[in-house]
């Protein structure tokens, strides 16, 4: 799980992106999802996330839509964000994520 | 009046007589006429902000699991997006309730379309939320209380529901519809609800909906997903009996739970779990077991209009293999033929079928069915220890060919670059000729189905009660096969187990272990009884 962040410098600004493995037993279901969200909300910045590298990117702030991705376990989640705690947020939702929801890997 | 059996799926365990309780959803027969955009958004806002409230009191009031699902609740129900839709609808000149109702149609849709069935369960989620939301918008409050030991039927039960109710003076839950994943299968076996679900339209015919109430006793068996309706004297005593017999064997379970089983003198013997639907599993701590020693495939493939793909496969292997937390799972490819026919797969009319196209030759001769599920065999290895077990095995060309077949898959895989791993590939012992001769055989492992093998070394048909005093397991020529099985399980080196209804007979215990058998796979609820009667075997002195 160690895949490289990438900053990239675009007309838009900073958009700083990452990726991780969820290793979630039901993917980012119900509980992880309101975790994911509600952490991505925290911050200031545009936050997108996407199932693969060429997207869709959907907004990481609305539970509808993360959970409407339907992410299956073992997917590699990539993150980005653009604005103002870009990096930050991007850092602490992969982290979320690494560390499992902060649940062992349960039901869902 | 005579009584009425519904058979449903299993969603927790346990029995309870009780008088039914017919409730219904919120959603029947309203509409409102549409005022003007502004005050139908209002209604809407006013209506979402109730809902959010209700929730975050009744979240107050429960914990754990509970207070997960009504989170869940809460951040859909202010995520702007959820009503996004329904707002615009308003705007073209809808009415609030059913602009409201439009939208949530679509996302309930969406989940219960979904591949992977715990996105699918979350349909009941987005039910439960559209008809919060309409009961506010209808001015309606909600008054649902169930009397204490009372059976609920509904077609479905939102899981705010079944929080809002009081369940600690007893009761039960018996749907028409709903899933055994559901958040609200879950919070019933959480908190020892029996309950019952997919007991069909019927349920709430008989039942009768809440405008005319009529007083009609049930009797419901959750870990069997069976309701009667108006049981009578007999059934009664027979459910009592049953629930004693349970309250038993849990209390025996209870007593062997996470203890290894081990004979009188200390020689340790692996009992596995027999399964067939993953449904079963709800509620079994898997530290019972040593692992599943046999999944039966079969169900996947009946009850299917088409044949199940790789991916629907997939998902419900996971599920098994996700309870097992690293404990084997020994799946058997499609055993169908003999007693199990599939329509429109096996050979109809064949005139002995027991001894016809069955188990792997049908796979061998239907190639396109048997590579999808060695293909989602493979790839559910990558996520635990996975065996594979080939059912109806003669000749040693059947197991080469099955190799084969597995190599191709494992080759396709890795093409696909989906991630996959190589599963063990052991046969069934249930032909003679395999018992008589296994070193023909280059199997990784061996399971001795005795119900089979019993059939085909007496010729006695296991479906025949005029001959089922023959179909004895414990005659001498079986056991003598399943000792010479042990035996060379031993000079080579691979595991040899029994995956029959023998395993959990404790009569046939002592035989099995003597003969040198040391791993077992029966049902779930025998692995009590069978680690209880492994205790009383002395193997010193009983050997061969």
């Amino acid at each position: 799980m160690n895949e490289m962040k990438e900053t990239i410098i675009s007309s838009g600004g900073v958009t700083v992106a990452d990726k991780i493995r969820v290793t979630h037993a039901t993917g980012l279901h119900a509980r992880p999802s309101v975790k994911f969200t509600m952490l991505a909300k925290t911050f200031a910045a545009d936050i997108e996330i996407a199932a693969g590298p060429e997207g869709p990117w959907i907004d990481a702030k609305s539970i509808v839509k993360v959970m409407a991705t339907k992410v299956p376990k073992d997917t590699l989640l990539h993150v980005r964000a653009n604005g103002a705690e870009a990096e930050a947020a991007v850092l602490a939702l992969v982290d979320l994520v690494r560390r499992d929801f902060d649940e062992g890997s349960g039901g869902g | 009046m005579s009584e009425i059996c519904l058979q449903g799926l299993p969603a927790a365990p346990g029995i309870l007589v009780g008088t039914l309780h017919a409730i219904t959803s919120a959603m029947e027969n309203r509409s409102r006429s549409a005022g003007d955009p502004a005050a139908e958004l209002a209604a809407l806002q006013s209506a979402i902000d109730r809902s959010i409230g209700d929730l975050e009191e009744l979240a107050s009031r429960v914990a754990g699991d509970g207070a997960d699902i009504l989170a869940f609740q809460i951040a859909m129900l202010g995520d702007e997006e959820l009503a996004g839709p329904a707002r615009r609808e308003i705007g073209l000149g809808r009415a609030a309730d059913q602009a409201w109702m439009a939208a949530m149609a679509v996302q309930i849709a969406d989940y219960q379309g979904a591949g992977d069935e715990y996105f699918r369960a979350r349909a009941a989620d987005f039910i439960d939320l559209r008809d919060r939301v309409l009961g506010h918008l209808a001015g309606k409050t909600e008054t649902s209380t169930l009397p204490p030991g009372a059976i609920l039927a509904a077609d479905e039960l939102p899981p705010s529901r079944f929080l809002a109710l009081d369940w600690s003076q007893g009761g039960a839950v018996a749907l028409a519809r709903g899933s055994p994943t559901s958040h609200v299968a879950m919070l019933a076996r959480a908190r020892g609800v029996p309950m019952a679900v997919g007991l069909g339209a019927e349920l709430l015919r008989v039942a009768g909906g809440a405008a005319q109430p009529r007083e009609k006793t049930a009797a419901i068996d959750g870990g069997r997903g069976v309701v009667v309706i108006g049981p009578g004297p007999e059934r009664r005593a027979e459910m009592s009996a049953l629930k004693a017999r349970e309250d038993e064997a849990r209390a025996v379970a209870a007593t062997y739970r996470d203890t290894m089983a081990q004979t009188q003198d200390g020689t340790r013997i692996r009992v596995l779990i027999n399964v067939a639907d993953p449904a079963e599993l709800a509620g079994i701590d898997p530290a019972l077991c040593d692992g599943i020693g046999l999944v039966r495939t079969e169900l996947l493939f009946h009850g299917h209009r088409a044949l199940p793909d790789e991916e629907a496969q997939f998902a419900v292997y996971r599920r098994i293999v996700e309870w097992a937390t690293g404990r084997p799972v020994t799946f058997r490819t499609l055993d169908a033929g003999g007693d199990k026919p599939i329509p429109g797969l096996t050979i109809a009319n064949e005139s002995n079928p027991f001894l016809g196209l069955r188990g792997l030759r049908l796979s061998l001769v239907r190639p396109e069915i048997f590579a999808v599920q060695l293909r989602a065999l493979c790839r559910v290895a990558a996520l635990g220890h996975v065996k594979v077990m080939l059912p109806m095995v003669s000749q040693p060309g059947e197991l080469a060919q099955a190799r084969a077949h597995l190599d191709r898959a494992i080759a396709d895989l890795a093409d696909a670059e989906l991630r996959h791993a190589r599963p063990a590939l052991g046969i069934m012992v249930e032909v003679p000729a395999v018992a008589l001769t296994p070193g023909r055989f280059a199997a990784d492992f061996f399971s001795i189905g005795s119900n089979d093998l019993t059939q085909y070394v007496l010729a006695a048909a296991r479906d025949l009660d005029s001959v089922a005093a023959i179909a004895d397991p414990s005659d001498p020529a079986v056991l003598r096969l399943i000792a010479e099985m042990a035996e060379h399980g031993r000079a080579i080196g691979r595991e040899v187990s029994l995956c029959g209804d023998a395993a959990a007979d404790p009569v046939l215990i002592p035989a099995l272990l003597g003969a040198g058998l040391r791993a077992l796979s029966v049902a779930p609820q025998s692995v009590g009884r069978v680690k209880a009667a492994i205790a009383s075997v002395r193997l010193d002195g009983a050997g061969r």
